[in-house]
């Protein structure tokens, strides 16, 4: 039935998880708009040939709606709308909240080409490898004007905003190779900004990926960060050098010593307390808005001194900071009584 | 001052008259034309102007579509491809869409359906036709010298650093949107001001409600957009930096201000063609609109709400989630209000007497088309699947179904159904009707692959494609070239009619909308003496005799 | 029936309606004229509200973003000669609505001097905004790439809040120009003796122009100066 249906409506692969959900819902809001639209046609060719002019200039009765006709009219369209729109809502909602362990890529567009680059990983031109059956989350920006990732095959899409990340994650289904075209019009050629998403069993991944770290691979794929003199190496050792050159490991110790600014150490997802009272996760977008306007959101107890980093963090270095912090942490491991309800299982 | 006072019953006819002194004539010279104040006029010079604006815009399609029949580059080359999908884009949506029915048909039907001798404020009239010559002709110059490539959404940060000169466009633009809201005032006021004794608001006809409804939605929102294309030549020109993130710009920003108007916008287009298909089938099926308040209502409800919906054309954009499902919810609610419109116009044929004429054809074409172009519009707006339709064919299917397949079959039908009264001549019907059939199968043909295509992950605005959609693309062109054969063959049977045309007669279609009531061509001042309106328009009972009361 | 060409004013057929030499030939009375010529500019009032609620609402997502850099600016700004122009606006609408009110009592005269004086300030206005732009350039507190205002220089998005304060200013005179231009066409017909206790719709119409023109200043005022 899918496969008949998609085949009919000229939709490509199913290739992740947001395809199936997303393709049961066009269905649906297809056929009934098939089948009613064809009700509705049916009535007016019955009353065109029920209701033709017999003779020149014929009067005609005064016909009005009931009230309770006008509203079951109103009704039933409304009912569809709002049940598709329920669906619709809720399979969004799903789509835009990535799960918590995904694997997360960096995606640079740039006139007219994609970037991409791992955490701890390679960088990329063009192709994008990741594994199936696991969350991948992509953090998407662009260089210059405003691209979008497109993947047909997964349904996915994102805009990719300059000066600002966004995000977009899928579970690809099946290994293969799934056309990107960027979706958002930026000049020249933007019709040929396409990319190739290689998705692998989970297994095959991980060795490619090990053997891309440790460079034994001879078409190891490397860009080099972005533009710059060729840095080889992952984000996270590339996001070191960056700290060192902007003189941040002046005030934010990786030992775990709160200094001028907080530490560094574990700092990524900590639960932090503002001077203004409010609670914020230090997350991505905490990290980098810091970055960019150190003011906004200062942590209790510090001093409001940061001075700004706009114009002077490309996007890749602010990319490659953000992973470094993420690895810095520490091995505390204590055992502390839970703080919500702890499942005990029943005992036999 | 006392005059004859016409019955409401028109007398049998005789021989069809031609009124020999009328508006056409009355003052001779191109100085009287250019200095006129009669409604009438500026109506017709509308109809010259948007029917050469309507001829560009489609030769930049025709070229964009010829361009599409191969996947690789055909014979333009990327460049030139951009600015002809902008340009079309602008052309159309600018100078054609926006000004076309409220400026023809609003023009030279308002007063006469309200019994009046002319708009409330004639000199204003006069003047929003200036502007829009104005502002064309400095979009033309933009078109000459070099053009815009921006698409024409011209989103930020891509329109203020294109090395393209974008400026005389967004000037161009500017300036059209004068003319936009000096007609949109000068309607509202006339709806006020300017009934004649008998018309109340509920009386009046449904194309006047169209009208009024969407001359609210010119006057609040155009302002809007002449703000945002200020702001973006300003960007572009001053280096202010606006929307520009670099200096700590928000490019998004200019996407809410872009689409708070252009999402109204498309009512202000779809809006008139309503109010035309309410008057043709009401005078085709002759017979009473059924459920007239709803649809009187629903218009003014697709333009008020029509005003909280822009961020559809946003949900992929960065936007939250939250204010995706709002915008969605909202979206909903004004495709509910057409649907009413649509069981009300299908309803109107319930015990009609159906006249088979080329403007009934072009409503069965608008009704075909705005179903499947609303009930896409409501799968676009459903969100989760416009993740993957934004910004692809689909969407290009789903607003060309809407401007083209609705708002022109309207055009075309008001065209046909008003000429006789404009010009005093008739047109051939049987040319009319096979060029109808072009036209609406040639329509299918252009739009009904691009659907599939979008489907398929087409997107947008591509000047080369992947192979796969090469079929598609090439049937949509040859399915373009049948539309605009269509289009060619009702220009020159018109110019046929109007040079030697039969004599129309005051009202060859026996229509008993309140704008027949007077000679054709009308007289300069109208109404040669003061009519009565005891009964709503579209009332069709036999002389004497009560008409028969249905409910359903 | 008699032809009719565009004339100068309102102009119509006299008579064809018998006496009043204003009322337009497809109006009924002049009540109803005036009714829609006031209708008329209460839309074209709301289509220039709708022009500021854009840069209002540009103000609003900017002032969020930085409001660090927003709050220390304003502080930049001269409250004195902002205050001043607040001032002379305020009277200035005042003096309009008097000049409405005399015209309307028949008093030409007294409506002469108010406009004059409703036009003075207008330039007054234009003076004072003038030195403000010149301290600005001379400061370097430009918008966008033009910004080098050392003193902001510590605050992100600084010449974020210069670019809304030229464009809001700068679209508020141009529109001030603009009901200057009108006010002293409503003054040369008023000197010419065009208005009397039946007819004065134009100096009405201009003054509620002027009053927008002012009511807009209204809210900049505080949200650029005071906040």
């Amino acid at each position: 039935m899918n496969d008949i249906m998609r085949s009919i409506l000229w939709l490509p692969e199913q290739a992740s998880t947001f395809a199936k959900k997303v393709d049961q819902l066009h269905y649906f809001i297809f056929t009934v708009t098939m089948a009613s639209s064809l009700l509705v046609g049916l009535a007016a060719v019955v009353f065109f040939f029920k209701y033709r002019e017999r003779r020149a200039r014929q009067s005609t009765p005064i016909v009005e709606p009931s009230v309770r006709f006008e509203l079951t009219v109103i009704a039933i369209p409304l009912i569809f709308f709002l049940a598709w729109f329920v669906q619709g809502f809720r399979d969004f909602v799903w789509y835009t909240t990535p799960p918590r362990n995904t694997m997360d890529v960096y995606v640079m567009g740039k006139k007219w080409m994609w970037k991409f680059a791992y955490p701890d990983g390679p960088n990329a031109i063009g192709t994008l490898h990741v594994p199936s059956d696991r969350p991948v989350r992509l953090l998407l920006t662009s260089r210059d004007v405003i691209h979008s990732f497109y993947v047909p095959d997964f349904r996915v899409k994102m805009d990719a905003l300059p000066g600002r990340y966004t995000e977009l994650w899928f579970e690809a289904t099946k290994p293969g190779r799934y056309q990107i075209l960027c979706a958002e019009y930026c000049g020249t050629w933007h019709s040929q900004m396409w990319g190739e998403v290689v998705v692998m069993p989970p297994a095959e991944f991980d060795d490619w990926m090990t053997q891309q770290k440790a460079g034994l691979l001879s078409d190891r794929v490397d860009t080099g960060g972005d533009d710059g003199p060729g840095f080889h190496g992952t984000l996270v050792e590339y996001g070191k050098r960056v700290a060192m050159a902007q003189g941040c490991l002046k005030c934010h110790s990786l030992t775990g010593e709160p200094h001028i600014g907080p530490t560094w150490l574990d700092l990524y997802r900590r639960r932090e307390t503002l001077e203004t009272g409010e609670t914020i996760i230090a997350d991505e977008g905490y990290l980098t808005d810091s970055m960019i306007d150190p003011r906004a959101k200062i942590v209790k107890g510090y001093k409001p001194v940061m001075p700004t980093y706009r114009g002077r963090l490309t996007a890749p270095d602010a990319a490659a900071l953000v992973e470094f912090i993420k690895s810095l942490r520490s091995q505390n491991l204590e055992n502390v009584p839970s703080k919500e309800a702890v499942y005990e299982p029943a005992r036999r | 001052m006392s005059q004859p006072v016409a019955s409401a019953i028109p007398a049998p006819t005789a021989a069809p008259v031609y009124q020999e002194i009328n508006y056409l004539n009355a003052d001779r010279g191109v100085a009287s034309w250019l200095k006129t104040l009669d409604h009438k006029r500026i109506g017709v010079m509308y109809f010259a102007s948007v029917l050469m604006t309507f001829l560009l815009g489609g030769i930049f399609a025709m070229i964009v579509r010829f361009e599409l029949t191969t996947p690789e580059p055909t014979f333009i080359g990327a460049n030139t491809y951009n600015r002809m999908f902008t340009l079309h884009g602008m052309v159309m949506v600018f100078l054609f869409m926006i000004p076309a029915i409220p400026g023809v048909f609003g023009n030279f039907c308002l007063p006469l359906m309200l019994g009046a001798k002319d708009v409330a404020f004639p000199r204003l009239n006069l003047m929003s036709l200036y502007v829009y010559w104005i502002g064309s002709a400095i979009v033309l110059t933009g078109v000459i010298t070099g053009g815009a490539d921006s698409g024409w959404t011209f989103y930020a940060p891509y329109s203020t650093s294109t090395p393209m000169t974008l400026f005389p466009v967004l000037l161009g633009v500017f300036v059209l949107g004068f003319s936009s809201i000096l007609t949109g005032l000068n309607f509202i006021v006339t709806v006020h001001t300017l009934r004649a004794p008998g018309i109340t608001w509920m009386k009046m006809p449904l194309f006047v409600w169209a009208i009024y409804a969407t001359s609210i939605i010119q006057v609040l929102a155009t302002p809007v957009i002449g703000l945002t294309t200020l702001l973006v030549g300003i960007e572009k020109v001053g280096g202010f930096g606006f929307f520009d993130p670099g200096r700590g710009g928000d490019p998004v920003l200019m996407q809410h201000l872009f689409w708070f108007y252009s999402h109204p916008a498309v009512y202000i287009m779809v809006l008139p063609a309503m109010g035309v298909m309410s008057e043709i089938v009401a005078a085709f099926a002759r017979k009473n609109i059924f459920g007239y308040k709803m649809i009187a209502y629903s218009s003014l409800g697709i333009a008020f709400v029509g005003f909280f919906a822009w961020g559809h054309h946003m949900f992929v954009s960065g936007q939250s989630s939250f204010d995706g499902g709002g915008f969605a919810v909202i979206s909903m609610l004004v495709g509910v209000f057409t649907a009413i419109k649509v069981f009300n116009w299908v309803g109107t044929l319930y015990r009609g007497a159906i006249l088979v004429t080329a403007p009934f054809i072009y409503l069965c074409g608008f009704l075909f088309f705005i179903v499947f172009g609303g009930m896409t519009g409501i799968a676009l707006a459903t969100i989760s699947p416009d993740v993957h339709w934004h910004d692809t064919y689909f969407v290009v299917a789903h607003f060309h179904f809407i401007m083209v397949g609705a708002v022109i079959m309207a055009f075309l039908a008001a065209i046909h159904y008003w000429f006789p009264k404009m010009f005093g001549k008739t047109y051939n019907e049987g040319w009319a009707m096979v060029a109808a059939a072009f036209i609406v199968l040639g329509f299918n043909a252009t739009f009904i692959p691009q659907f599939l295509a979008g489907n398929a992950g087409m997107p947008r605005r591509y000047y080369m494609y992947p192979e796969r959609f090469t079929g598609l693309n090439v049937a949509s062109t040859m399915g373009s070239t049948l539309l605009a054969f269509g289009f060619v063959m009702i220009l020159i049977y018109l110019i046929f009619a109007l040079l030697r045309g039969r004599i129309a007669g005051e009202n060859p279609w026996h229509s008993k909308g309140y704008e027949w009531r007077t000679s054709s061509p009308p007289i300069k001042e109208n109404f040669a003496e003061t009519l009565e309106y005891p009964e709503e328009p579209h009332t069709y009972r036999e002389p004497g005799e009560e008409p028969e009361h249905v409910i359903i | 029936m008699s032809s009719s060409d565009a004339s100068a004013h309102g102009g119509g057929h006299g008579d064809a309606h018998g006496g009043n030499p204003h009322l337009a030939h497809h109006f009924d009375s002049m009540a109803t004229q005036n009714h829609a010529s006031r209708l008329g500019m209460w839309l074209f009032l709301g289509t220039e509200v709708l022009l500021f609620a854009g840069l209002f609402l540009g103000y609003s997502v900017y002032r969020h973003f930085y409001h660090e850099a927003f709050r220390a600016a304003s502080h930049h700004l001269s409250l004195t000669l902002g205050t001043i122009n607040t001032v002379v606006l305020i009277t200035s609408s005042f003096t309009v609505a008097m000049a409405y009110y005399s015209v309307k009592k028949g008093n030409s005269k007294a409506a002469a001097g108010l406009l004059t004086f409703t036009i003075l300030c207008a330039v007054a206005f234009l003076c004072i905004k003038g030195v403000e732009y010149n301290e600005k350039f001379q400061e370097g507190a430009l918008p966008g790439k033009w910004f080098h205002f050392h003193e902001m220089q510590g605050y992100p998005g600084a010449n974020m809040f210069y670019t809304v304060y030229f464009l809001t200013t700068g679209l508020h005179a141009f529109h001030v120009i603009v009901g200057m231009a009108v006010l002293i066409w409503v003054l040369r017909r008023t000197i010419r003796g065009d208005f009397d206790k039946n007819y004065y719709i134009p100096v009405e119409l201009g003054g509620l122009y002027w009053h927008l023109v002012d009511l807009v200043w209204i809210f900049l005022f505080p949200l650029l100066y005071l906040i």
